[in-house]
């Protein structure tokens, strides 16, 4: 680097570090936004919980050692397995992923944050605390105890009386908020907030993981937060929605959970393929195989999964028909996979594949994977599944496919990316030592598992007798559990250790050709002084002085431009830059929106109900605080880019990432409500003791002045915006305070159904559904109010203009979404009683 | 009494009709497994002379035409598999050691061939293979099926003629039976492995299955489906009768099952009593007590 270089650069980081960091005051770390902070606190936090799921394990694995053992007892053993499944997925799996996308997103994309960093920040704190409540139940011995799938009836009130069940409903479901935030997250940034010259064909390929992974956390979250609240009103106020006397049906939720669950197990496989498709060709020496082919399969991949869930359903007695079709389905979804496996082959066959540390992982990863991938065939089969199913064969596939498809690569990935960390690299001893040890411990474990289940073990028992043949796999899974214990450990102070010790390195020892390896070691606050514009994939190899010409501010943005952040907006497929996205500074906001949240939660696990509702009321206040802080009070001017570029600021433009946060906010709410259609779909045709005793009293001028309250209130909105693109002030004032009446009376009128003229919601399922969706329409609706006179106030005091619109557009898209969803509700609330009667 | 509790106290049983005491009491079903194997190195020498797969709980030990069908199905996916597994990984492990060499196959060949069309193939022949006669059992209702009903944690079966038995299934041998399968309470599960598949137990919904047992013998069966604390406990066996004792044996099983009702028995919590050894044992180092 010239002598000019290294100056220039030296001056744009004592000048962009303090902006980007965390304020230096005593709290000021919960201030922080920083999406490298924030993403190493959700993964540090997710190691965390992996270390007590782990402790969790081996209580699992020294009880089963050998038969009778009276180590732990029934009711503990069920907290203890049913927090070890739950605290994996729920609390290790996902986070870690949302945390790594957090972290590495940003920086594989050449920018300097996400497009919404106070939603990460909020997402962490949600997750936090729902981890902790986990935890503390589980300190307290009252932690959740019908499985980490939390079947009802067990899990209901009468068989499940404590407050167990609860813990898990409203603890997970916090923890979902976050996931849900990151969902929304990943979306908006990796279609908006790339570098220049990024466009999706020249996006690196984990990107293009991590926006299918959150793609299908957007829609696959909301079916089990849906659950959840179900079974909590269920459990807290009767509502019987699974409860077969009432016209309930146990197998609701089994549907509900595994709309979640199976592409759950996506979620977390594909970031884990993410980085192996990431690493393999580094090594290898060679670009991936097969771009678009592995672009393509992952799309499949993502739509497929949608498509399996009853295959965790074969032996609940569904027709013969569906368990055709989705064996079928789940046999399909193998030739995506099978397409990343043969991408992944023949990159190592046209390479020069060298077996270094992250490299071993990866062949790790392989045999593992393709191993549990196997045995997924197999349980696809019905006939098979019928045997093995809820066996000790089905806990070793599940522990093949996880620990194959995400643990290993995750292993893989910290080795492969802690040079860019720490500056430092070694690769040899300890590291392969712990290795090894994961591999034999967790194949000892796990191999001889699947003779466990052919046996005939169930899982989830807490002992077992002698003479079945049990004896000696179990005793080679519990040494085999130790042994991959111990190598976790090695591998933990084999990490300490090389980020203390370990030589250094140049940087980019990989020759890797990403991105991420144009920063600076150690990773500075802002990532890129100005951002790069790329034209392939792999940047660093075409210009091996990127990173120089990057840290002495030769790209885009280069340092900043006034007291704010700010990073590269672009055109969502060609990359071009089309604005300059300014990054909110640190702030407690998130902190204090998420504590009331876990409040409401608190309370309501307590049966403090009043107090759910009030902190409900400071919640909403809190958004509304955090959301008038955001956008300009005048027009702004174009701003100066770099590469010739001048730019507007976001707020300024049509495609801000705030127009598309908002869509798929509402992708997120509407997967939500055809989930509870489905649910009333259901249990209408499928649930027993249906009809119910009485239909809702038929009220047809009720249900054709909330239809007509809905439809202004939305064409109110519409003509708001129109009104403000003409400049036409006043006019703009009254539409919204005409859109904020209508929601008004909608609200009333949608209400008025459960309280006037439905049964009471406890005497059967379908007066419980009514009231569900009831208070779905009026949620929306009553938003709707609120959202109006908000934007009322923001517009008198000038956040909103012809030019920076958005805060207008997004009140009329969301009494749009309100007024659709509003209409259907309508519909099916007044007239399936018509048709049930007839 | 809280329902926790209540849970608890008819927690662990010892005397729920488990497996431990009928190998005491009867033979097993071939009596080559010595039941129970007293000393761990009594197991091992059991189960590696005596072949890993048989048990009687064993799917890998049929009885019954269902379980052998699957049996069989196992060992072919298993032989399959095992194929494939060293197909990857010999290819990626050779990749590795001729890692000098120039390689310039087509990838597009290599993709679609081994990528799309060598998974189409074999999963349409297993799924082939899985479907065609017979393999999904008739599971529609049946008039004379023998009417199953779960509760935690026993089973009480119901039979046409009027019988009842409570956690012993009599069953012909060598005939077809049908059941019709329920629960009272919570979610359970319907498997006798080595006759065939499972099925759930699920309050408000009535699941069909139909299973034969080949020879007279008596077959265990366990809950497989999380029923709470007792579902380690929750077996039963199924007697398998020659036709002509059949009868017989329904009416002599009926009057001991009415004097029979399953207790459950409070078992002491064991890991409270591990803690509080140790915290003893803890308090003496210190010289506290
Ligand atoms: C290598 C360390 C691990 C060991 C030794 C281990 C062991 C076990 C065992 C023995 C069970 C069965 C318990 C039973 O049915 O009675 C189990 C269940 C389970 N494990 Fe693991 N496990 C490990 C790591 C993981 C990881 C990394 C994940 C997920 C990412 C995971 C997810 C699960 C889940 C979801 C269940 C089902 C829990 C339930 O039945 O409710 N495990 N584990
Ligand atoms: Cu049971
Ligand atoms: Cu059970």
């Amino acid at each position: 680097m010239s002598e000019e270089r290294h100056n220039k650069a030296l001056e744009f980081h004592s000048e962009l570090d303090p902006l980007y960091s965390p304020p230096k005051t005593r709290f000021g770390f919960l201030a922080a936004t920083n999406h490298s902070v924030i993403g190493i606190r959700f993964m540090a936090t997710a190691i965390g919980f992996f270390l007590i799921g782990g402790i969790l394990a081996m209580l699992i694995r020294a009880q089963l050692a050998g038969p009778n053992t009276q180590f732990l007892d029934p009711g503990q053993y069920s907290q203890v397995f049913t927090m070890h499944g739950t605290v994996m997925m729920f609390l290790f799996a996902i986070p870690l992923i949302e945390g790594f996308a957090l972290y590495m997103l940003p920086k594989l994309l050449g920018a300097r944050d996400l497009a919404f960093p106070r939603l990460s920040a909020f997402g962490y704190w949600c997750y936090l605390s729902g981890g902790l409540i986990l935890l503390a139940a589980l300190l307290f011995g009252v932690a959740p105890d019908s499985g980490w799938f939390m079947y009802t009836p067990l899990s209901s009130k009468p068989y499940s009386p404590g407050i167990n069940a609860d813990v898990w409903l409203l603890g997970v479901t916090v923890v979902e908020v976050s996931a849900a935030c990151a969902a929304i997250e990943f979306m908006a940034t990796v279609l908006k907030v790339r570098t220049g010259g990024m466009a999706l064909s020249k996006m690196p390929i984990l990107a293009w993981y991590l926006w299918a992974t959150s793609a299908m956390m957007l829609v696959g979250f909301p079916p089990l937060i849906l659950g959840s609240i179900m079974l909590e009103v269920e459990r807290a106020f009767g509502l019987p929605f699974f409860d077969p006397d009432k016209g309930g049906d146990p197998l609701l939720w089994q549907h509900l959970f595994w709309l979640f669950g199976h592409p759950e197990v996506y979620i977390i496989f594909l970031p884990g393929a993410g980085i192996v498709s990431t690493i393999l060709p580094v090594f290898a020496r060679r670009p991936l195989v097969g771009y678009n082919w592995i672009v393509a399969a992952l799309i499949a991949q993502a739509f497929i999964s949608f498509g399996l869930w009853v295959h965790h359903m074969f032996t609940t007695g569904i027709p013969d028909l569906s368990l055709a079709f989705f064996s079928a389905a789940s046999l399909l979804v193998v030739v995506p996979t099978a397409i990343q496996i043969f991408s992944w082959l023949t990159t190592l066959l046209k390479g020069r594949p060298d077996l270094s540390l992250p490299m071993l992982w990866i062949y790790g990863f392989f045999f593992i994977f393709v191993t549990g991938g196997l045995t997924g065939v197999m349980v696809a089969i019905v006939p098979f599944d019928w045997q093995v199913h809820d066996t000790h064969f089905v806990v070793a596939h599940l522990h093949y496919v996880l620990v194959g498809g995400f643990v290993f690569p995750v292993l893989a990935g910290i080795y492969h990316w802690m040079p860019l960390f720490t500056g430092r690299r070694s690769d040899k001893g300890l590291g392969v030592l712990a290795f090894w040890l994961v591999f034999i411990g967790f194949n000892l474990t796990f191999f001889i598992m699947h003779l466990t289940g052919l046996l005939g073990m169930p899982r989830r028992v807490y002992t077992y007798a002698e003479g079945l043949g049990w004896e000696l796999p179990n005793l080679v899974s519990s040494i085999g559990g130790f042994m991959s214990a111990v190598g976790f450990g090695l591998v933990l102070i084999d990490v300490l250790v090389q980020w203390r010790f370990a030589p250094f390195v140049h940087r980019n020892p990989w020759k890797a050709g990403t991105l991420e390896w144009g920063m600076a070691t150690p990773i500075p606050s802002y990532n890129f002084a100005s951002l790069a514009h790329v034209e392939s994939r792999d940047p660093l190899h075409d210009d091996p002085d990127l990173p120089a010409c990057l840290a002495a501010g030769e790209g885009y943005l280069a340092g900043h431009r006034g007291d704010y952040r700010d990073t590269l907006g672009v055109d969502g497929v060609t990359g071009e830059p089309e604005q300059i996205i300014l990054l909110p500074p640190p702030s407690y906001l998130p902190l204090l929106t998420a504590l009331p949240l876990v409040g409401v939660a608190l309370c309501f696990l307590f049966s403090f109900y009043v107090g759910s509702v009030i902190l409900a009321v400071v919640v909403l206040f809190m958004a509304l605080r955090w959301l008038w802080e955001t956008g300009l009070r005048e027009d702004p001017a174009p701003i100066e880019a770099g590469f010739g570029r001048t730019l507007l600021p976001h707020p300024a433009v049509e495609q801000a990432p705030g127009w598309w946060g908002m869509i798929f906010t509402l992708v997120f709410d509407a997967t939500f409500f055809a989930s509870l259609l489905f649910g009333y779909i259901f249990l209408w045709t499928i649930a027993p003791n249906w009809p119910p005793p009485r239909f809702l009293e038929p009220a047809p001028i009720l249900a054709l002045l909330t239809l007509a309250s809905l439809g202004l209130g939305g064409f109110a909105a519409s003509r708001a915006v129109a009104a403000n693109r003409q400049e036409r002030e006043s006019s703009r004032s009254s539409w919204l305070l005409l859109a904020a009446a209508s929601g008004v009376a909608a609200t009333f009128g949608l209400l008025a159904v459960p309280i006037w003229l439905a049964p009471p919601p406890t005497e059967h399922a379908y007066s419980a559904a009514v009231l569900m969706l009831s208070a779905y329409g009026a949620f929306h609706t009553g938003l709707s109010t609120v959202g109006s006179l908000f934007v009322l106030a923001r517009c008198r005091r000038g956040f909103v203009s012809p030019l920076r619109s958005l805060d207008v557009r997004n009140a009329s898209l969301f009494w749009s979404y309100s007024a659709v969803s509003g209409a259907i509700i309508v519909a099916v609330i007044h007239l399936m009683p018509l048709v049930g009667a007839a | 009494m809280n329902g926790m509790a209540r849970q608890r106290d008819a927690g662990a049983d010892t005397d729920i009709p488990g497996f431990v005491e009928f190998c005491h009491d009867l033979p097993t079903h071939r009596g080559r497994m010595s039941c129970p194997a007293k000393s761990f190195a009594g197991a091992i020498a059991a189960t590696l002379l005596l072949g890993a797969c048989s048990g009687e709980l064993s799917t890998l030990d049929p009885a019954g035409p269902a379980a052998s069908r699957i049996a069989t199905l196992w060992w072919v996916m298993l032989g399959g598999a095992f194929v494939i597994l060293l197909g990857v990984m010999g290819t990626a492990i050779y990749a590795l050691r001729s890692a000098a060499k120039e390689r310039n196959f087509s990838t597009r060949k290599v993709l679609i061939g081994w990528g799309l069309a060598f998974p189409i193939a074999t999963l349409l022949a297993l799924m082939a293979v899985s479907f065609l006669p017979g393999e999904l059992l008739p599971r529609s209702p049946e008039e004379n099926a023998i009417r199953a009903q779960a509760h935690q944690w026993f089973w009480t079966f119901d039979y046409p003629g009027g019988e009842r038995t409570i956690d012993v299934l009599h069953v012909p041998a060598g005939e077809e039976f049908a059941i019709a399968i329920t629960s009272e309470d919570v979610i359970h599960s319907f498997w006798i492995p080595r006759l065939g598949g499972k099925i759930d137990a699920v309050p408000g919904k009535v699941n069909h299955i139909r299973l034969k047992a080949d020879r007279p013998g008596r077959y265990l069966a366990t809950c497989a489906e999380y029923c709470g604390i007792g579902h380690a406990h929750m077996r039963f066996e199924a007697l398998a009768h020659r036709p002509e004792d059949y009868a017989a044996a329904l009416t002599a099983a009926t009057d001991r099952a009415a004097a029979r009702a399953p207790v459950l028995e409070q078992r002491d919590a064991p890991a409270a009593l591990v803690i509080e050894e140790w915290g003893d044992y803890l308090l003496d180092w210190l010289g506290i007590t």
